[in-house]
């Protein structure tokens, strides 16, 4: 929808230096489109809120549903629309324009629930809940870091015991994104056969998930431990497609893929309010645009988000030719949201004393992309993924 | 029932205008194109008799240059069942008279029950080319119309009238009406509206070669807006400032 009347216009133009829409089909560019206006029209308005109340704003589960955006790449049969992996990237770089919280909700749902579900469940499994999640009406999360374990899954403690029919899981998951509000939690956990994948539901006796409160970031996505305590979970839950850590493993390179474009709207939104800020911020008598400081920085935001821009596209040719390899989603989800992260803090000090205000966005963007930083993989782990790619030696084992 | 919606591509609302080098046209260079959002309104209203009518046709139609698809795309896209693409690279050029010559010419070979417009573009924010049309196609037309349906073989049209008046028309159908605000807001194209899109007919219709009726002479941007001034001080001034307000502004 673009009907703005001038009135009430609220559209973000994103910068496009080197016409990167060039390279964009006409359906790619309507789905950005689309959702740029979704953004715009229903999140902007109310993020800062649920951003300074730490709450998720569940209202738009329904919206982004409405919308096709939950398992926007999984095919029509279930419920979802089909789509190319470009135009699911920039559903992420749009949603992350508004705020780190909505792409991480809809990456969760996506690319680590869904994307699971359908690459390694039972029919039945699939039929069961992609047609719910895409709609909005179940809601996923991922279990694989423990409180102990983060970097190195292969430790985890979580355990699966084959006991009849059923299984018997045991264990507590941290940093769930979803967790609280989810009717499925899709746990991993070590059994005599290796790393499986489970479905535990909402309610399932000995299963609770606390929400994790107190964080300076993602203030506006909820996260939660799980934690099994003896839960009964039969064997029909469990996801008979994939045994081993390349299970989850394959789930977070999906969902790499989604942030490595998402952050770039971040930092799109970061350099668009430190442009228009400074040029309309008069000090000595002139804008502070007219500065070379001022030029350097923005001269420097342009350059690493058209940067970024040229990754993440072919990034996406190479998944759609079906090249892609897991250290291609490493160096983009490294080097975005590295540069994001650098653009939202050199826009936080631009802005002065405004930065630090929720006036602006810049300090919400840049407190949300020190988590992105380290979710999905840190980024130490990722210098040393394209390390252990280069040299054929692995630093960390 | 078939229903005809007339759709425009012009600049977004947001764009910066800058006039070219010939002093008679826009600058289209780096322009980003959207369907004029009163086009939008009378697409939702046409969608929303589809939604309750399942024999309801949607039929876009639209002079707009060889490429620019995009817009006829994301009507589809909302939901229109099949799209006619008159092509014209000068579209944007078009005077109203031509503009509504070329339209009549495809609604009259396809036929429709309900012509659509929306009540103006905002580019030239002229709003001839609904009247143009139903003088064109000799047909009843109702202008700034907020609210519609369909009640046997006529329309019942609602529009604001004089001094906050409410007016209620029911016209027979075959009707032309130009659409304005209402209560029902455009649809987003969503990702199956999009994937749906692709599937769908786009006519493609060559623009007769008419001579435009008008020729613009020249075009100018606003004159720069003045400096702030300060009327007065503290409680002092709030006479003077409700004053102006009233009359120089003349917003109150």
């Amino acid at each position: 929808m673009t009907s703005i009347l001038p009135e009430t216009s609220t559209t973000f133009r994103g910068l496009d230096y080197y016409d990167m829409d060039d390279l964009l089909t006409e359906e790619e560019i309507m789905v950005r489109d689309m959702t740029r206006n979704f953004v715009s029209e229903h999140v902007m308005p109310v993020i800062e809120e649920a951003y300074e109340n730490a709450e998720f704003p569940r209202h738009l589960i329904k919206l982004v549903a409405d919308l096709g955006l939950l398992g926007p790449t999984l095919p029509e049969e279930y419920g979802c629309a089909g789509m190319g992996p470009i135009a699911y990237g920039l559903i992420c770089q749009e949603l992350e324009r508004g705020d780190s919280g909505l792409r991480s909700f809809v990456s969760v749902q996506g690319s680590l629930v869904m994307w699971p579900i359908f690459a390694y469940g039972s029919e039945e499994q699939k039929r069961r809940w992609l047609p719910e999640m895409a709609a909005g009406r179940a809601i996923g999360c991922f279990g694989l870091t423990e409180p102990d374990h983060g970097s190195d899954p292969g430790g985890m403690e979580t355990r699966a015991k084959r006991d009849g029919d059923d299984w018997i899981v045991n264990g507590a998951k941290m940093w769930i994104t979803n967790g609280t509000i989810a009717d499925v939690a899709l746990v991993w956990a070590m059994t005599d056969d290796g790393v499986q994948g489970f479905l535990l539901e909402k309610g399932m006796d000995g299963f609770t998930a606390p929400e994790q409160k107190r964080k300076f970031s993602l203030r506006a996505s909820v996260t939660s431990e799980l934690v099994m305590d003896h839960v009964r979970v039969p064997d029909a839950n469990r996801l008979p497609g994939v045994k081993g850590l390349k299970g989850p493993l394959s789930c977070l390179s999906q969902a790499r893929f989604g942030i490595a474009w998402g952050v770039t709207g971040a930092a799109m939104a970061c350099y668009d309010e430190a442009l228009n800020y400074t040029k309309g911020r008069v000090q000595f008598g002139k804008p502070l645009a007219s500065f070379q400081l001022i030029q350097a920085k923005l001269a420097e935001m342009v350059s690493e988000i058209t940067k970024s821009q040229l990754v993440q596209w072919r990034l996406g040719k190479l998944k759609e030719a079906g090249k892609i390899r897991p250290q291609h989603v490493s160096l983009a989800k490294r080097n975005n949201v590295h540069q994001a992260l650098k653009i939202a803090r050199t826009a936080r000090d631009m802005l002065g004393a405004n930065g630090i205000t929720a006036e602006y966005q810049c300090m919400r963007h840049m407190c949300n992309l020190e988590s992105v930083y380290t979710y999905e993989g840190t980024h130490s782990i990722h210098t040393l993924i394209l390390g252990q790619d280069v040299t054929g030696i692995a630093a960390y084992s | 029932m078939k229903i005809m919606v007339c759709v425009k591509r012009v600049p977004a609302t947001d764009s910066r205008i800058k006039i070219a080098a010939d002093g008679t046209s826009l600058d289209t260079t780096s322009i980003e194109w959207i369907v004029s959002p009163y086009d939008e309104f009378a697409l939702e209203q046409a969608l929303q008799i589809k939604d309750a009518d399942a024999d309801t046709e949607v039929v876009i139609v639209s002079l707009a240059p060889a490429a620019a698809t995009k817009e006829l795309r994301t009507c589809l896209a909302m939901g229109a069942d099949s799209a006619i693409h008159i092509k014209d690279d000068q579209a944007n050029t078009r005077d109203a008279f031509t503009t509504a010559s070329a339209l009549a010419d495809a609604i009259r070979d396809a036929g429709a029950d309900l012509i659509l417009c929306g009540k103006m573009a905002v580019d030239h924010d002229q709003g001839q080319v609904g009247t143009l049309l139903a003088y064109k196609l000799d047909l009843p037309c109702v202008t700034e119309v907020r609210d519609l349906k369909i009640d046997g073989n006529e329309v019942i049209a609602e529009r604001a009238g004089g001094g906050g008046t409410k007016e209620t028309y029911a016209v027979p159908l075959p009707a032309v009406l130009t659409v304005t605000k209402g209560d029902k807001e455009p649809r987003y194209a969503n990702l199956k509206g999009i994937m749906k899109a692709k599937k769908k007919p786009i006519e493609e219709l060559e623009a007769a070669a008419g001579a435009d009726h008008m020729t613009v002479k020249v075009m100018e941007l606003p004159p720069e807006r003045p400096a702030g001034r300060i009327v007065g001080e503290g409680v002092d001034a709030v006479s003077e400032v409700m004053r102006l307000l009233r009359e120089e502004a003349k917003v109150l």
